[in-house]
């Protein structure tokens, strides 16, 4: 078909600014046919305007696209399809209302009976072991699932270039490794793979070569086998990642937990939600718990009783700093010195039409004098704010930018510097480092082992195995709203810690019991009632 | 057999009644399922009516006043599209905006005409069916446009839920940086939906000022634009409970003019009051599933769509 040597896809000189900035500047790029092409960079090197280009959703200034050797303009993603470009996003083109097969219709350029449509969903779910049902709406749908509808959908249109963004940010170890089988068969049918993401060990295992982006340049393409994730990670950034530095309280052993939740039972509140069932943990003094789980088994009913969002009968099943807490309000909770790092950054965390220095005082407003007699003290909030800026480098032209404005990372940073700079004596952080990029990320691990450090008590949930092993203590996983008893971290292995986020611990016998009794150094059973760390 | 023509016309009336709803509701629904807000329902019937009512005045063609009802609807909303889908302004306002200038601009437009009388839209005759007794005067001998909008209800129903375009129409309405992702033209397919709104708005003005009440008065929709409006969420967005609730409230609103004609011992102002609650409380019970509600609620409805951010 094409001359071996052509590129599959290559980019000569792409260059792209957008008022005020260049996102793009002379990016070259080769991918050349089946092979796996990493882009690294971090969150605002270009990457993802890169994409779009490619993708035709964004033309470029200047430079070159050429396709099996030719000169192309790709001007529609309906014409990047002709192509034989595929696109499997990061936060899902999907459409939730939609039934699967509705949503692969709309992804493919030819009208195609539904009924028709279906068996061939079917067909190609089965050959690559994509399990999806045609017929059930997206809305129902777990993250994994959704995400092989965009893989089905991508692969109905018979690409010869699949681009995928940020895969496996949203995926369980278990299923990223599924889908490493499924992107390792369409490598092996000659189908070209674009691969981007932060994860730098998963790019060592699967990509022939990395090309690394930073600051709209392209900085280098290498071997991704023949580097370190360190020496990766360096030319991400421009500089190292700074390690983590530790200074582990030797005391709060024997002190009394800060955050305790007692034989906790909550029924869900919305249909798609999960019941919470006989869930207790206790967080001391000077210790980071990690609670680990694929996302929507609980994690967010338990985020919203312990902020206070919502309110539990018994008063006694939460307990902060020794009092019951179960009644109170969020903002008596703030005042027993309880901090909440939520999950959603927009809409939760911060105000996205609101500037900083306005949402630091959403939640600081008890805090060092924002307030005077009921009114803002409008120096003192921004001078707060500023703060929270400078300590935690938050990349932002002033306290007066909109909060929407700053870019995932910044943004988290900054939510997390306003909880910290409040000298919280329990911190409760959800997927604190999701989406952000890996020198944010080692900032955002370093604050919370600081305050873990000066004696707070620091409650993390995540399903990011790598972060919870960098920062935990002790780790317990949640899953189907049961969460296990909690080990110390260097107990546990990442396996048994997967293979009881997929649920395994509630079902006695079966192939996954075996394996974990074979490779469990420790084993992690549920919970059976009391508080469940106290040693 | 006087019974059984106070019944005939009871729902003749009814249906007459029902019909400008329908048309104004269900061109509407196909706005706000792309994704589009538009509250300047009543001014883009405003604006239909008094052209449709000029040019029957100038012609004396109905069909040419149709469709200059239809032309002038689709003028508004084109000027409501620029607005909000071009200039990006806010949909609410904008809306809002667009009533307040259609009232205006129609009763500018049509102080000439206060007062002319004009041949009203004719009514069909089918041989033999027409002269069947109740089914007769009520089903087959009402006028084109009480036809066209039962077959144009059923036309978007048929459109959204079984064409491509339609499905495209709704995954627009549904998720916008999706659909713009994918490479629809999000903008395009919304200034389509909302030019087929005013087209209808047009439409639904244009059979007051011709068959409801042949002749212009100013403002006089007199508020049923707002009723579409409703009519549009209370239906959950579908097209067939928007038929329905458009011949309830049709229904409910010629009883009470009865009972009100009657003499009925209750304030007129009770009275005029049933057929918003009678509209609101029946179509809350049949779509009290809030999954369901979710699920025809177009998700990104009144929100601004920006490409490339």
């Amino acid at each position: 078909m094409t001359a071996p040597g052509v590129p599959r896809l290559e980019l000569r000189g792409i260059c792209k600014s957008f008022p005020g900035v260049l996102v793009n500047d002379r990016v070259d790029l080769a991918v050349m046919p089946g092979e796996s092409h990493a882009l690294l960079g971090e969150n605002g090197a270009g990457k993802s305007t890169l994409m779009k280009i490619v993708n035709g959703v964004l033309a470029a200034d200047s430079g070159e696209v050429l396709w099996d050797g030719r000169p192309v303009r790709v001007t529609s993603p309906a014409e990047a399809r002709r192509l034989g470009i595929g696109m499997v996003f990061q936060h899902f083109a999907l459409f939730e209302s939609l039934t699967v097969a509705e949503n692969v219709a709309l992804g493919l350029d030819a009208a195609e009976s539904l009924d028709h449509l279906s068996e061939r969903i079917r067909a190609v779910s089965d050959g690559y072991g994509l399990a999806v049902a045609p017929d059930r709406h997206v809305h129902e749908l777990s993250v994994g699932e959704r995400q092989r509808v965009e893989i089905v959908r991508c692969l109905l249109g018979d690409p010869r270039l699949i681009i995928l963004d940020e895969p496996t940010s949203v995926l369980t170890p278990r299923e990223a490794l599924a889908l490493f089988d499924v992107l390792r068969r369409l490598r092996g049918e000659g189908r070209s793979i674009l691969y981007i993401s932060h994860k730098l060990d998963e790019i060592r295992v699967l990509c022939d070569r990395a090309s690394v982006l930073r600051g709209g340049r392209l900085v280098a393409t290498v071997d991704p086998g023949q580097e370190t994730a360190r020496s990766l990670a360096r030319m991400m950034i421009g500089t190292d990642v700074p390690d983590l530095t530790q200074r582990r309280a030797a005391a709060g052993v024997e002190t009394a937990p800060l955050l305790v939740v007692e034989n906790l039972d909550v029924d869900r509140d919305d249909p798609h939600g999960t019941d919470l069932r006989d869930v207790s943990l206790a967080v001391r003094p000077g210790e980071i718990l990690g609670i680990a789980g694929v996302a929507g088994n609980g994690q967010n009913a338990l985020m919203r009783v312990l902020s206070g969002e919502r309110l539990v009968a018994r008063a006694d099943a939460v307990r902060i700093a020794g009092t019951p807490a179960g009644h109170l309000r969020p903002r008596a909770r703030r005042d027993l010195g309880l901090a909440v790092v939520p999950e959603e950054r927009l809409g939760q965390g911060a105000v996205p039409d609101l500037s900083l220095a306005e949402n630091a005082l959403l939640s600081a407003y008890r805090h060092g004098g924002l307030v005077r007699r009921g009114l803002v003290h409008r120096r003192q909030t921004h001078g707060f704010a500023s703060r929270v800026i400078h300590a935690f480098n938050v990349i932002a032209r002033s306290s007066d930018s909109a909060a929407g404005s700053l870019s995932g990372g910044n943004l988290q940073k900054f939510i997390i510097g306003r909880e910290i700079l409040q000298a919280p004596r329990v911190l409760v952080a959800a997927h604190p480092t999701w989406g952000v990029d890996a020198g944010s990320a080692a900032a955002i691990h370093q604050a919370l082992v600081d305050l873990r450090d000066r004696g707070a008590a620091v409650l993390v949930i995540s399903q990011d195995l790598d972060e919870l092993y960098t920062l935990s203590d002790r780790i317990a996983v949640i899953a189907g709203g049961r969460l296990s008893e909690s080990q110390p971290t260097h107990a546990v292995t990442a396996e048994d810690v997967g293979l009881l986020m997929g649920g395994l611990f509630d079902s006695e016998g079966g192939a996954g019991t075996a394996v974990r009794a074979e490779s469990a150094p420790a084993r992690m059973g549920p919970s059976k009632g009391g508080p469940a760390d106290v040693a | 057999m006087d019974g059984l023509d106070a019944i005939v016309a009871l729902l003749v009336a009814t249906i007459r009644a029902a019909t400008p709803l329908a048309l104004a509701a269900v061109g509407e629904l196909v706005t706000e399922k792309s994704g589009v807000l538009n509250l300047g329902v009543e001014g883009m019937m405003l604006v239909g009516a008094v052209a449709a009512f000029a040019t029957a005045v100038a012609t004396g063609s109905l069909a040419l006043a149709l469709l200059a009802a239809i032309i002038a609807g689709m003028l508004v909303a084109l000027l409501f599209a620029v607005m909000t889908l071009s200039l990006m302004s806010n949909q609410v306002a904008t809306g809002l905006a667009l009533t307040i200038f259609g009232i205006g601009l129609s009763a500018f437009v049509g102080k000439d005409f206060i007062g002319i009388p004009i041949e009203s839209l004719e009514s069909v005759y089918v041989p033999w069916l027409s002269d069947l007794p109740l089914v007769g005067p009520v089903l087959f001998s009402q006028d084109p446009l009480v036809y066209a909008s039962v077959a144009l209800t059923f036309a978007v129903s048929w459109f959204l839920y079984r064409t491509r375009p339609g499905l495209v129409v709704r995954a627009v309405g549904e998720n916008h940086s999706a659909a713009h992702a994918i490479g629809y033209p999000v903008i395009g397919i919304r200034y389509l939906c909302v030019l087929f709104g005013g087209a209808m708005s047009g439409l639904a003005g244009a059979y007051l000022s011709l068959a409801y009440t042949p002749m212009w008065v100013e403002n006089m929709t007199a508020g049923r634009g707002w009723i579409a409006l409703a009519l549009v969420v209370f239906a959950t967005w579908k097209p067939g409970r928007v038929l329905l609730g458009a011949y309830l409230f049709g229904g409910v609103t010629i009883i009470q003019l009865h009972a009100q004609g009657l003499g009925v011992e209750v304030s007129s102002h009770i009275l005029s009051m049933l057929p918003y609650l009678a509209t609101i409380v029946v179509l809350v019970l049949i779509s009290r599933d809030q999954t369901k509600i979710r699920l025809n609620a177009p998700a990104c409805i009144g929100k601004v769509f920006r490409p490339d951010h």
